[in-house]
């Protein structure tokens, strides 16, 4: 049989969805910003509303992600993303709006323009990626790199003494009356991909439903900043990462 | 009729904004322009025309929510006061960066630091000359009564879309406290979505099959790339200079000698003007209404024919700079300035002038 014969529209069980671009993506192999871009496309295909999702990518290794995924973006100041978020929303309430932010821009530099859209209620989708470590400017520390964890600035591992504890995001957020769904996740087998997938679609609906700010934060490994291998870092995430930051729901209203 | 009504300067910038369809403004309190949201909140302009109105967690915040609402091609302001000014450059350079319309309301009060809430002028340098990083100008507005804090809303919409650019309406304490009789223009309807999408062809309001996906930045890592840009924005601010100068004089024809102050201080430099007139001295005035950009060629012609000019400001001599660059070195230019809340009286700045001229 020619290979040709078998390439027909009835036979196809997988494809990339068109949402995603043909760039290729500057990402470190290993590393899991590829993975949630996908999914992330693959919702607002499956949802049908990329005419309708506004995006608002960070400054850091994902300050590019508008280079990836075929929707409207703005790029944002560092930090700065759910102010952009907030208005955009506020001015179209019609529109489906989502800010892809790392540890530092949310959890460090951005920690008040995060804190304040979730106490307002902003209904916005927040897709945090947390991964331990500033990776675009070269491995340093975050504030949610874990104690002992040894970055460019911690050279000699996270001391609490000297660079105070891990930043808790989520459950923070979680007690704030503003935010709807919280929920951490991982892309680091294909069974927490669609667990993941499936948390960023009921995000995407719940930013509907007039209810709060969704938020949803993906444990994730930067295999380069933690200088290790693609296995490596997968397998640490699990033993070290997941311990600090465990995966599951930690808040939705609707349940 | 016309409709006039007893406003301050802060409550004309509210109430301009809703009239003119403003779609959006993000602020934070700061003393003296807080009458400003304080108006917009009393208004309610959301249960009316649907303008959004918000009190963000700092100016760091209102300003970026600027950014995003400018980004969907909205009608977007906020207003602040000197240091708050200063937390927005961030943003501002940001704004300028990705080409982004809004208005921006600077009510002045003297730093440096936290300075005094009374009025100053000494935003000049931050707002005129920069403020954030990168080579960027702000077209820059100084309005001198209430009813220029009303009309300087709309036309500074109309610049900032026809440039694509941050405007600054640079007023001072003075003009946003003060209460005088604003006339009110009829109320314009906020833009529809299609009349959004006409204006802002590149606004983030979704990708359609009809277009490449839109993408508000003022990032470009190439070398060539972001030079070709910078030169775009240079080009845009020559433009600027040659179609949107705005000044105006005030016995300037016959005059031997010439004030030249912008915002309250050309206020009141108009009656210094009348008192060194009955004295037979001729002087006149001239005020510069846009700051950037900055009415260069007119002092310069006009430093062609006079035996000095001086530079009257609430600071301690910024705007300076920019009339001797315009006069180059053909007459003198002096400087008379008050600070820390001082405001000057005619007849003060009449004495130092006479100072500078030695004249009896």
């Amino acid at each position: 049989m020619n290979l040709e014969d078998i390439k027909k529209p009835e036979n196809i069980v997988y494809r990339k969805t068109p949402l995603l671009t043909d760039a290729i993506m500057h990402y470190c192999p290993g590393c899991s910003h590829g993975t949630v871009h996908k999914i992330i496309a693959e919702v607002i295909d499956e949802m049908g509303i990329q005419d309708k999702t506004i995006a608002i990518s960070p400054v850091g290794c994902s300050v590019f992600a508008y280079n990836y995924i075929d929707v409207d973006w703005q790029e944002a100041a560092h930090g700065r993303a759910p102010a952009l978020a907030t208005a955009t929303k506020r001015l179209n309430p019609d529109k489906y709006v989502f800010t892809y932010q790392g540890d530092g821009d949310l959890a460090s530099i951005g920690t008040a323009e995060i804190i304040h859209a979730c106490s307002r209620g902003e209904n916005i989708v927040v897709i945090f990626i947390n991964n331990g470590i500033y990776g675009m400017t070269g491995g340093q520390m975050a504030p949610t790199t874990l104690l002992g964890m040894k970055t460019a600035t911690t050279p000699y591992g996270r001391d609490a003494k000297l660079n105070g504890f891990p930043m808790v995001i989520a459950p923070m957020i979680a007690q704030l009356d503003g935010t709807a769904f919280i929920t951490r996740q991982a892309v680091h087998t294909a069974a927490a991909a669609r667990k993941a997938k499936a948390a960023i679609r009921k995000a995407f609906e719940y930013s509907m439903k007039d209810i709060g700010l969704s938020f949803v934060e993906i444990v994730a490994t930067c295999n380069s900043g933690w200088k290790m291998s693609p296995v490596e870092a997968n397998k640490w995430m699990v033993e070290n990462m997941f311990a600090k930051y465990p995966l599951g729901d930690i808040k939705d209203v609707l349940k | 009729m016309a409709e006039k009504i007893l406003m301050k300067g802060n409550e004309a910038i509210a109430i301009s904004a809703i009239r003119n369809g403003v779609d959006g403004y993000f602020g934070y309190p700061i003393t003296p322009q807080s009458e400003v949201m304080e108006t917009l909140m009393k208004e309610r302009p959301w249960l009316s025309t649907g303008m959004v109105v918000l009190q963000a967690e700092s100016e760091t915040s209102s300003i970026n929510m600027v950014y995003g609402g400018a980004s969907t091609g909205k009608k977007v302001m906020t207003s602040s006061s000197s240091p708050g000014i200063s937390l927005m450059c961030e943003g501002i350079s940001y704004m300028a960066g990705a080409e982004l319309p809004c208005v921006i309301v600077d009510c002045q009060r003297g730093g440096p630091g936290l300075g005094t809430i009374q009025p100053s002028q000494s935003d000049y340098n931050q707002v005129v000359k920069g403020g954030g990083h990168g080579d960027y100008k702000n077209i820059v507005l100084a309005p001198a009564s209430a009813q220029d804090m009303y009309d300087f809303v709309d036309w500074g919409f109309d610049l900032a879309f026809k440039y694509r650019t941050p405007v600054v309406i640079l007023a001072d304490g003075i003009i946003g406290q003060m209460m005088e009789k604003v006339e009110l223009r009829p109320q314009k309807p906020r833009r529809t979505a299609e009349q959004v999408s006409q204006d802002a062809p590149w606004a983030t309001l979704g990708k359609t099959p009809d277009r490449e996906r839109n993408i508000i930045t003022s990032l470009s890592l190439e070398a060539d790339v972001q030079e070709r840009f910078n030169r775009k924005l240079q080009a845009k601010y020559e433009e600027i200079s040659r179609n949107e100068v705005k000044y105006s004089t005030y016995m300037t024809e016959d005059a031997e000698y010439i004030l030249v102050a912008f915002g309250c201080s050309s206020r009141i430099c108009e009656a210094v003007t009348d008192i060194l007139r009955a004295e037979g001295i001729k002087v006149g005035l001239l005020r510069p209404i846009t700051l950037f950009p900055f009415p260069t060629e007119q002092l310069a012609e006009l430093s062609k024919k006079v035996k000095s000019m001086m530079s009257i400001e609430l600071n301690l001599g910024q705007m300076v700079e920019d009339v001797r660059l315009s006069c180059e070195g053909r007459c003198p230019v002096g400087f008379y300035g008050r600070q820390g809340g001082n405001i000057f009286t005619p007849e003060e700045i009449a004495e130092e002038f006479k100072k500078f001229n030695n004249l009896k």
